[in-house]
């Protein structure tokens, strides 16, 4: 790694910490209900909107028919989203005239969103009018995160409380995490991003002269909408060429704030971060990669304070904090590293003053590789899944690090709300095995971790491995999924196997290559999208309760510290042991393999 | 005989050979089925089993020889882990069949009426019901647990304890209890028997120790939950690994995909067998420790719970004190001699058979020569010590008819005493009262009537080495709480001198009971000892329980663990023995998974190797061929569980140290050593196979 991207990453953590302080202090008053005088007509206006919908917001309850609520509003959502979809072509604000989206992608499509993955088997700019975009996609942008946020709340006062059957209302914290949270955050990130030259606006499509005409290779899609192939399994290529280019518009800021601030990633274009719309300079690069960790990394604070104890929300930081900067380091390294395949066509990929060197395939000319291979880190450490590079064009094992991070369960900062949720799980699992390797009934922050806590966690941490490696089992077995894959061999494995590890966390992020808007990508990864979420916070809130429910035992002598290094260490190895061993032989058949290949002497 | 039991070395032959025969009967799928880790060894051993016929068949997926050794090999890990479980068990009822020996079919001599002359007719043991009198003279043995109602004896009690010094046994007080299958030697008892046929002593004991009660504890229930999610997991892993094999088979158009035989070597090598196999015999070990330790526990979970104790409540006389207070000065008010003071409390001590009462005798003695006189002279009326009055002492009537009332007692007590007289307290005797109370004795005041002579000091002996064990249980995290009779300044002493952490002077049995609420409302795991019949309702409200073998019946009922020796000290190995047996469990379970890194390293470039021949980079162990690293990874897994069966048994040794200590140790030696050693079997293995070419 060089300087510039040693630099790149202590500015990035020393700014992260400095934004995320304060709002985790805000979480804890939006959390807790306390908002300052000010606010009052806002509040108003939110209790009017109890009124008309008939909820007690005084009224807490107990987790079940906290998870009722929840699913009922996410299936809400995915219904509106879906009808959305398919009804756009008789709908206002289309101007490109779009036309509605197939079942199998509206379905895929709905799913994605509600669940926080904005997995995007669609092209954007050339399939979703601005209503979708606005109103269906944004719209859930907001309230999947939002899910998220309740659900580590919820947990957080399952910790927090001393034998209450309560864990919160659902509906009354959605409505605060939303109204005093994301909103206002979003706007801000909007308005930034505007004055940077993110666009916004309904105009029709621009057609522009290019002043050279560009020849290029694209696939030949075949009479069944994929690729043709020819007789190795190697996509047919045909030429073209071009003088025009049509520059897609849209309300992008908008949806961009949101989809960076509440780790959805879904962009507005195909090109995701990488587009100069979505993401012009150096700066709104920087700044995104700042709201993609900003709620992540200030509700691990909100945890600390909550629970009674800030130096537990900075332990649970540390930990995430080390395996991040390891990642980031190792993706760097890697990229900066070059392709021996392209140095042997006699390219210059070293170092020095006058370019940035290494792996430049698939990054953009604008952030070069420490940006890039930070924001990759970022984007799949946190649950967000939006790109400012292309993943596929990763070294191996530079590709290996996002692939990795996801598969480590997105607890390393994590999506908003399952981040910390999820890293709470690995932390319930590292004090059952050290509570009894001390010699006493297991104990996290006070409340005793036993058989329901247990069940409840295993089933948490087993969801996404099965459906990630069940998924891929089946596609790389069924012809409906081997048919979707444009590269050979091993990375072939590495691009199906990817898809699935990045739906079963609710990631997004693709290694494009694989074509998956097809009715079985479509059908399976939303099956995998849906369990990958609700699996998982089902089990979640049912252990915000069960510890709600039991009294906190007092600290003493014998109490595992769960703040010093040596848990930190252990949370780590707990997560690095648990979430990695069940992708070890996948991810020695794809990635690494690749690797070896790449780099073995010839 | 517990104590035999206790001698047992590890592998002893006695032990050995039926657990061998056990070992295989224990191939029963009924019985594998309750472990559910195992069974999924049990499972593949069958299929690899299966697949071998088929190979001498001639059309096996890999060679017969090679099937047939990871075969084995699984078979021998099933073993393996049944011969743990029935070492255990072996030992436990070894225990149990020399319990068993005493429980002969006794005649024992029914009374109608509560006396030794009463008339007796012969009557099974196990007919005797509850309420039951009995006669036991010399050279019976006690039928079934019951009470002295009459008589003293010294009976034999080895059995039960292990202690061959017999123990006086007599009616009322702290030693009328007496156990079933016990002896009298000397002497004779009538018992009243308080328990009916199968619910004795005896009878719990035996029922522990085989197990055939032993359920689940709550920590294991959960541990077994874990190891079954990691179980499934690895399953998932190791069957969706076949179509990711056919898949890079043909996009690499090289190699075979992998067979069936390695994926379940790679299956049952990753599942955590070794917590899995030793994951009862860790639990049967535990009870057995707790029996050699002579405590009864009622059940695993008071055993588990025991490790999470927090607060101890420790009785002060016998546990931090020697059982006897000393008189040990005579300081008289003023215008009173010492010698008259001393004079009129051996009087008052008179009738007195408390080590106490005795040892003013003995002082007085000592002092001034005083000897116990002749009373027939003179018309006494001792009264003996209430728990109401809180005084005792002895009226004296002259010839004239006059009553002379010498009274000895707690202060207040005869302060009371003398006002109804008409008397007064005076301001020195109660300065010189508070001034020995403040040293940690007890003062004792006498009065003569109405008038006060002084005070006795009585002094409390604390046990040699008791501090050092309070200094232990806090560097535990353990807090010691010390509960007197007392007064606060006699407590704060004595309390200051063996090193408690809190006491609470003046207990009664409602204050012990609000103290144990009040700390289980902080949050807190509560521990005590007694024997009393007061001590029931705390006995019953305490998270752990430990009555002692000669306290009430109704304190063994209200414990849920009692303890034979009587050694209110033994709750400290009681807490350290729980602690073991968690301890044991995590450490093994910590092993278990780390072990996975090597194993992985071991066997997924001998299973792709052929496909990917640039896989072999990762053979860092430099593993001779793909089958020897398969083979070797099974029967590394196989023979580390016999390796761990004396770890199993004998438990995770255990310090007093604070939480964070003991677990950086144990991380290092079981995480950081699970991921080497394996490491190093593996290679030593794979170097046997390959020097002795059977691979």
């Amino acid at each position: 790694m060089d300087t510039q991207a040693w630099l790149l990453l202590v500015a990035y953590l020393v700014a992260l910490l400095l934004l995320a302080w304060p709002l985790g202090r805000w979480l804890v008053n939006v959390a807790e209900g306390r908002l300052p005088r000010w606010l009052a007509p806002v509040r108003k206006a939110e209790q009017v909107l109890y009124r008309v919908a008939g909820i007690d917001p005084a009224a807490g309850i107990s987790w079940r028919p906290y998870a009722v609520a929840l699913l009922a509003f996410n299936l809400l959502g995915t219904i509106a989203v879906y009808v959305l979809q398919r009804l756009q072509g008789v709908l206002p604000l289309n101007p490109q005239g779009m036309v509605a989206i197939s079942p199998d992608s509206a379905f895929n499509t709905a799913i994605s969103f509600v669940t926080n993955t904005n997995w995007q088997g669609y092209v954007g700019e050339a399939t979703m009018s601005y209503l979708t975009q606005m109103l269906a996609l944004t719209v859930q942008n907001f309230f999947s995160a939002a899910t998220g946020i309740v659900v580590v709340i919820a947990l957080v006062r399952g910790f927090a409380a001393r034998s209450t059957a309560s864990i919160g209302n659902f509906w009354v914290d959605v409505t605060r995490v939303t109204l005093y949270v994301l909103l206002p955050l979003s706007m801000l990130f909007a308005a930034y991003l505007v004055s940077q030259g993110v666009i916004q606006n309904f105009s029709q499509y621009k057609d522009v002269q290019t002043l050279e005409v560009t020849a290029f290779q694209q696939p030949r899609i075949g009479p069944d909408g994929q690729p043709s192939k020819d007789a190795k399994g190697d996509p047919v290529m045909e030429d073209a060429k071009t003088d025009k280019q049509t520059l897609a518009m849209g309300p992008v800021a908008s949806q961009e704030a949101i989809k960076m601030l509440g780790t959805n990633g879904g962009g507005f274009f195909n090109a995701n971060s990488a587009h100069p719309y979505e993401n012009p300079t150096a700066a709104t690069n920087f700044a995104q990669m700042l709201s993609i960790f900003l709620i992540p990394a200030a509700l691990v604070f909100m945890f600390g304070r909550m629970v009674g104890d800030p130096r537990q929300g900075w332990a649970v930081l540390t930990a995430m904090t080390a395996i991040f900067v390891i990642c980031v380091i190792a993706v760097t390294m890697q990229e900066q590293q070059g392709n021996p395949l392209i140095s042997a066509l006699g390219v210059d990929q070293g170092i020095s003053a006058t370019q940035p060197g290494g792996n430049m395939e698939g990054k953009e000319a604008r952030f070069g590789i420490a940006a890039s291979g930070l924001f990759a880190a970022i984007t799949t450490a946190a649950s967000c899944g939006a790109v400012n590079g292309m993943h596929d064009s990763f070294t191996p094992l530079g590709g290996m690090v996002p692939l990795v991070l996801m598969q480590l369960g997105e607890v390393v900062f994590g999506g908003v709300g399952t981040g910390l949720y999820s890293m709470l799980i690995f932390a319930i699992l590292a004090v059952f095995i050290a509570g009894l390797m001390i010699g006493r009934t297991p104990e996290y922050l006070g409340k005793k971790i036993e058989t329901f806590e247990m069940k409840m966690t295993s089933i948490a941490i087993l969801v996404t491995p099965i459906l990630v490696l069940a998924g891929a089992a089946v596609a790389v077995l069924a012809d409906a999924g081997r048919a979707g894959i444009a590269n050979p061999g091993a990375h072939g494995f590495s691009e199906i196997l990817y898809a699935f590890t990045s739906a079963g966390n609710n990631n997004g992020s693709a290694f494009a290559g694989l074509s998956a808007n097809s009715p079985f990508y479509n059908t399976m990864l939303a099956i995998v999208m849906w369990f990958g979420r609700f699996a998982v916070i089902v089990p979640v809130l049912a252990i915000a309760g069960s510890l709600a429910a039991k009294k906190r035992m007092a600290v003493t002598a014998g109490t595992l510290p769960t703040h010093g290094p040596l848990f930190v260490g252990l949370l780590i190895g707990t997560v690095l042991l648990v979430g990695l061993l069940n992708y070890v032989p996948a991810l020695a058949l794809g990635p690494v393999v690749e690797h070896l290949v790449l780099w073995a002497p010839k | 005989m517990m104590t035999t039991a206790n001698t047992f070395s590890l592998f002893d032959p006695a032990l050995l050979r039926p657990a061998i025969t056990s070992a295989f009967a224990k191939l029963d799928p009924r019985v594998q089925w309750r472990n559910p880790v195992m069974f999924v060894v049990y499972t593949g051993s069958i299929i690899t089993t299966i697949l071998w016929v088929q190979a001498l068949s001639g059309q096996g997926e890999a060679a017969q020889s090679f099937i047939l050794a990871i075969s084995l090999w699984l078979w021998f890990t099933v073993l393996f882990a049944n011969f743990a479980e029935a070492m255990a068990e072996g030992r436990s009822k070894a225990q149990a069949s020399s319990l068993r020996g005493m429980k002969r079919k006794l005649v024992a001599k029914a009374l109608d009426r509560p006396h030794h002359d009463a008339p007796w007719h012969p009557q099974a043991a196990d007919e005797l019901r509850k309420g039951a009198l009995v006669l036991v003279e010399a050279g019976d043995v006690i039928p079934l647990d019951g009470e002295v109602v009459e008589g003293v004896a010294s009976v034999d009690e080895s059995a039960i304890t292990g202690e061959s010094a017999p123990v006086i046994r007599e009616s009322g007080g702290d030693f009328a209890s007496v156990t079933g299958g016990t002896r009298v030697l000397s002497d004779w008892l009538v018992v009243r028997i308080n328990v009916n046929p199968g619910e004795s002593f005896l009878d719990r004991m035996i029922a522990m120790v085989e197990g055939a009660r032993r359920q689940k504890t709550p920590n294991e229930i959960a541990l077994t939950i874990l190891l079954v999610a990691l179980t499934i997991v690895f399953l998932v892993v190791t069957v969706t690994l076949l179509p990711f094999s056919i898949f890079s088979v043909e996009a690499a158009a090289l190699g075979t995909p992998v067979t069936v035989t390695a994926l379940i070597a790679l299956l049952v090598c990753l599942i955590p067998t070794t917590i899995g196999a030793l994951l009862s015999a860790i639990g049967v070990a535990g009870m057995s420790r707790m029996m050699a330790a002579n405590v009864i526990a009622t059940s695993g979970r008071a055993v588990e719970a025991a490790g999470d104790v927090d607060v101890l409540l420790l009785d002060k006389t016998g546990t931090i004190t020697l059982g006897n207070r000393q008189a040990a000065a005579f300081i008289p008010a003023r215008m009173v001699t010492e010698q008259a003071l001393a004079d009129a409390a051996q009087f008052a001590s008179m009738a007195d058979e408390t080590p106490e009462g005795r040892s003013i005798t003995v002082l007085a003695k000592q002092k001034f020569n005083l000897r116990e006189r002749d009373l027939s002279s003179q018309k006494t009326t001792f009264l003996a010590f209430t728990a109401q009055t809180r005084v005792s002492g002895v009226d004296i009537e002259s010839a004239d008819g006059a009553v002379r009332q010498l009274r000895k007692g707690a202060g207040d007590a005869i302060g009371k005493h003398v006002e109804s007289l008409g008397g007064t307290f005076p301001a020195d005797v109660q300065a010189a009262a508070d001034a020995v109370a403040r040293k940690g004795s007890t003062p004792l005041v006498v009065s003569d009537g109405a008038r006060i002579l002084g005070v006795v000091e009585l002094k409390d002996i604390v046990k040699g080495g008791i501090k050092d064990r309070f200094a232990e249980l806090r560097r535990m995290g353990i807090k010691t709480v010390m509960i007197t009779g007392d007064n606060r300044l006699t407590a704060a002493a004595i309390a200051a001198e063996a090193g408690v952490d809190d006491f609470l002077a003046e207990a009664t049995p409602e204050a012990k009971l609000k103290l144990i609420r009040d700390y289980q409302a902080e949050g807190r795991l509560v521990a005590m000892t007694g024997d009393g019949t007061n001590d029931a309702p705390a006995l019953a409200q305490a998270d752990v329980a430990v009555a002692m073998n000669t306290g009430t019946q109704a304190a063994k009922e209200a414990g849920n663990m009692v303890d034979l020796d009587s050694n209110p000290t033994k709750l400290l190995e009681i807490v350290e023995t729980g602690k073991q047996l968690l301890m044991t469990r995590g450490s093994l379970t910590t092993f278990s998974i780390a072990n996975d890194v090597s194993k992985y390293f071991a066997i997924i470039p001998a299973m792709f190797v052929s496909t990917y021949p640039q896989l072999g980079a990762l053979n860092v162990m430099a593993l001779a061929s793909p089958s020897s690293a398969i083979l070797s990874a099974v029967i590394f897994n196989a023979i580390i569980i016999v390796f761990l069966i004396p770890l199993a048994l004998k438990g995770v040794k255990y310090r007093a140290v604070g939480a964070a200590v003991l677990l950086r140790r144990n991380v290092v030696i079981y995480g950081i050593g699970g991921l080497i050693v394996p490491f190093i079997g593996i290679k030593a293995i794979d170097l046997l196979l390959s020097a002795a070419h059977l691979v």
